[in-house]
């Protein structure tokens, strides 16, 4: 669905990626890790067209990225930013409903469909209740479904996610990531984040991508890439994973660093 | 901040009401009074020959023009807002009228043969100017707002030397070259009004075009750009409709400052940050604000005429202050 062939990233003269491929398939939940500074939402961003890629293609649903227009790239792909900016006056309904717009003509309203699916977005994210309320007033994990509720109303086949739980606490990172799993799953959109936590990248992900200095380090099963010795690799951190009845994805216990920072 | 759609729809009615009303209390005040009738009188074609003269030669264009001009400064300031992401951009705080004023100032002293460029010109100035800031204030892909802001100081002072210097080097055509430059609306008639006017409408329509890309833009520039935007186009498009109706307005009466301020945040907070209120909102207001301040200037102290940019910057500079105090800046 997504597929980055030897591609290139970088911006202000710093090449961040070298020469990375990465294929994405259809319906797949995909989460990016690594340390701080490896690129990993860089990698995102230029996935998404956000930054554009310095060489190498990026091919979404077999076309090459570059030859489409902006907006053909915006109907089927999504990207949401790690800190979104919403105006002061901004409701849940109106945010909701700019997710809409690459639908629509440069000179065109919202149709009755259009609002059937701002509708359809705001239930799926359990936000009924807020619809009316400013995204501002909001606690954090609400304005993030609010923002992911905008994605949704963009109808894409991918969705791009930037360390969605960030600034949240458990339970709304929880939350969101709860979300996430089930448009993913119930809707079959196909997912990306970019994530922190190793325990929530084994939970939530079909597959791991672990970036280090600009490459991929590895890319597998959740079962198959956190294991000990590849978290005392990438992150110089000693770690005991275990599998807690028979889960199919391990869980991570950091215990301590380990003294030397790049092995 | 008004709640419902039908309250802003009624606020923005009310404010063209207004205006209209002011219109017609501006046309009457004056070293000659007319009453409402008188003027009603007129404008039907039933008004006595020295009324007639006063109120279509000198009266009725000012205030037209007033209007218009406070309109357009209104309307260029919230696109600058829109597409610089910075509540302070105005046409006069970055530098556009002052690139326009150059420009127009140029023709005016130093090939006076010209005149007829005296808008493109204006426009090429404006637009040097807006170039300038984005230049100046670009840093690692994007622009923040302070730097758009610095940038506009600088910008604004470089082309405040160039208008002294020019002043210096003619200074025996002077004087009516000052005039014009601080923002005058005295002197003019309804011919400078027929001129303007065309070349306004065309950028009011084209503004009312911007409004949902200047929607979009509040939501961020890589938002923009995921919705399928094309932010650079949007921005060059926004500037372009920004500096084409400050400028149109700096060659019909010079340079007036805080109106593309004041009114787009006046606007914003009786109506909210929505374009599609907030710009129809601007227009009513920025025609309201700049009649009365032009009002205020020939009447107040009458017979001394106060240019309506003079007035503008004395009451604009203590609402910008009493702005900052309160935080919204």
């Amino acid at each position: 669905m997504l597929e980055a062939t030897n591609v290139t990233i970088g911006y202000d003269g710093k090449r961040i990626i070298h020469n990375v491929d990465l294929r994405i398939g259809e319906g797949e939940m995909v989460s990016i890790i690594g340390p701080n500074g490896s690129g990993k939402s860089t990698l995102l961003k230029g996935l998404s067209r956000l930054i554009p890629c310095e060489s190498g293609t990026v091919r979404l649903a077999g076309r090459e990225l570059r030859s489409m227009p902006n907006k053909q790239i915006s109907q089927l792909m999504c990207i949401l930013s790690q800190s979104n900016q919403t105006p002061a006056d901004m409701t849940v309904e109106e945010l909701v409903s700019y997710g809409r717009l690459p639908h629509m003509k440069w000179y065109g309203r919202l149709s009755l469909e259009d609002y059937a699916i701002i509708d359809w977005a705001i239930a799926q994210t359990g936000l009924d209740a807020f619809r009316k309320r400013l995204v501002v007033s909001l606690s954090g994990g609400e304005a993030q479904r609010a923002w992911i509720a905008m994605a949704l109303a963009q109808r894409p086949k991918v969705l791009l996610l930037d360390e969605p739980t960030t600034y949240l606490d458990i339970a709304h990172q929880l939350e969101v990531l709860e979300l996430v799993r089930s448009v993913n799953q119930e809707l079959g959109i196909t997912t990306v984040m970019v994530l922190h936590d190793l325990n929530q990248a084994s939970a939530y992900s079909d597959s791991i991508c672990v970036i280090r200095e600009g490459h991929i380090a590895l890319t597998g099963k959740p079962k198959e890439v956190l294991t000990s010795a590849t978290i005392r690799e990438i992150y110089g951190v000693e770690a005991e994973v275990e599998f807690v009845r028979n889960a199919q994805y391990p869980r991570i216990h950091p215990i301590r660093r380990t003294q030397v920072a790049s092995l | 901040m008004l709640d419902t759609k039908k309250t802003k729809s009624f606020a923005i009615s009310t404010t063209f009401i207004l205006l209209i009303i002011a219109m017609i209390c501006s046309i009457g005040l004056g070293s000659v009074k007319f009453s409402p009738v008188e003027i009603v009188k007129a404008l039907a074609g039933y008004g006595e020959q020295v009324s007639d003269t006063i109120l279509w030669d000198i009266r009725i264009p000012r205030v037209l023009l007033a209007a218009v001009i406070g309109l357009n400064l209104a309307v260029s300031g919230a696109l600058l807002q829109a597409v610089m992401h910075n509540p302070l951009a105005d046409p006069g705080l970055t530098g556009v009228s002052s690139g326009a004023a150059v420009a127009v100032l140029f023709i005016l002293l130093v090939v006076p043969g010209y005149s007829s460029f005296i808008p493109i010109a204006a426009i090429a100035g404006g637009g040097v100017a807006a170039v300038m800031v984005y230049a100046l204030a670009w840093k690692k892909r994007g622009i923040t707002p302070v730097r758009v802001i610095l940038s506009g100081v600088a910008v604004n002072s470089i082309f405040g030397g160039i208008i002294g210097l020019l002043s210096l080097l003619y200074s025996d055509k002077l004087p009516g070259a000052l005039q014009w430059l601080n923002g005058s609306m005295s002197g003019k008639g309804m011919g400078d009004f027929t001129v303007m006017l065309p070349y306004s409408v065309i950028g009011w329509i084209a503004a009312l075009f911007c409004i949902r890309k200047a929607n979009v833009l509040r939501l961020g520039e890589q938002a923009a750009l995921n919705l399928g935007e094309n932010i650079n186009r949007i921005r060059l498009i926004i500037s372009f409709v920004a500096v084409y109706l400050a400028a149109v307005s700096v060659s019909t009466v010079g340079m007036i400052g805080f109106v593309g301020l004041v009114v787009p945040h006046m606007a914003r907070m009786i109506v909210g940050s929505d374009y599609r209120k907030m710009l129809p909102m601007s227009m009513g207001l920025g025609a309201l604000v700049l009649l009365v301040a032009d009002t205020a200037g020939r009447t107040l102290f009458a017979p001394l005429d106060i240019p309506a940019g003079i007035v503008m910057a004395v009451a604009g500079g203590p609402y910008f202050l009493y702005l900052m105090r309160k935080g919204d800046i």
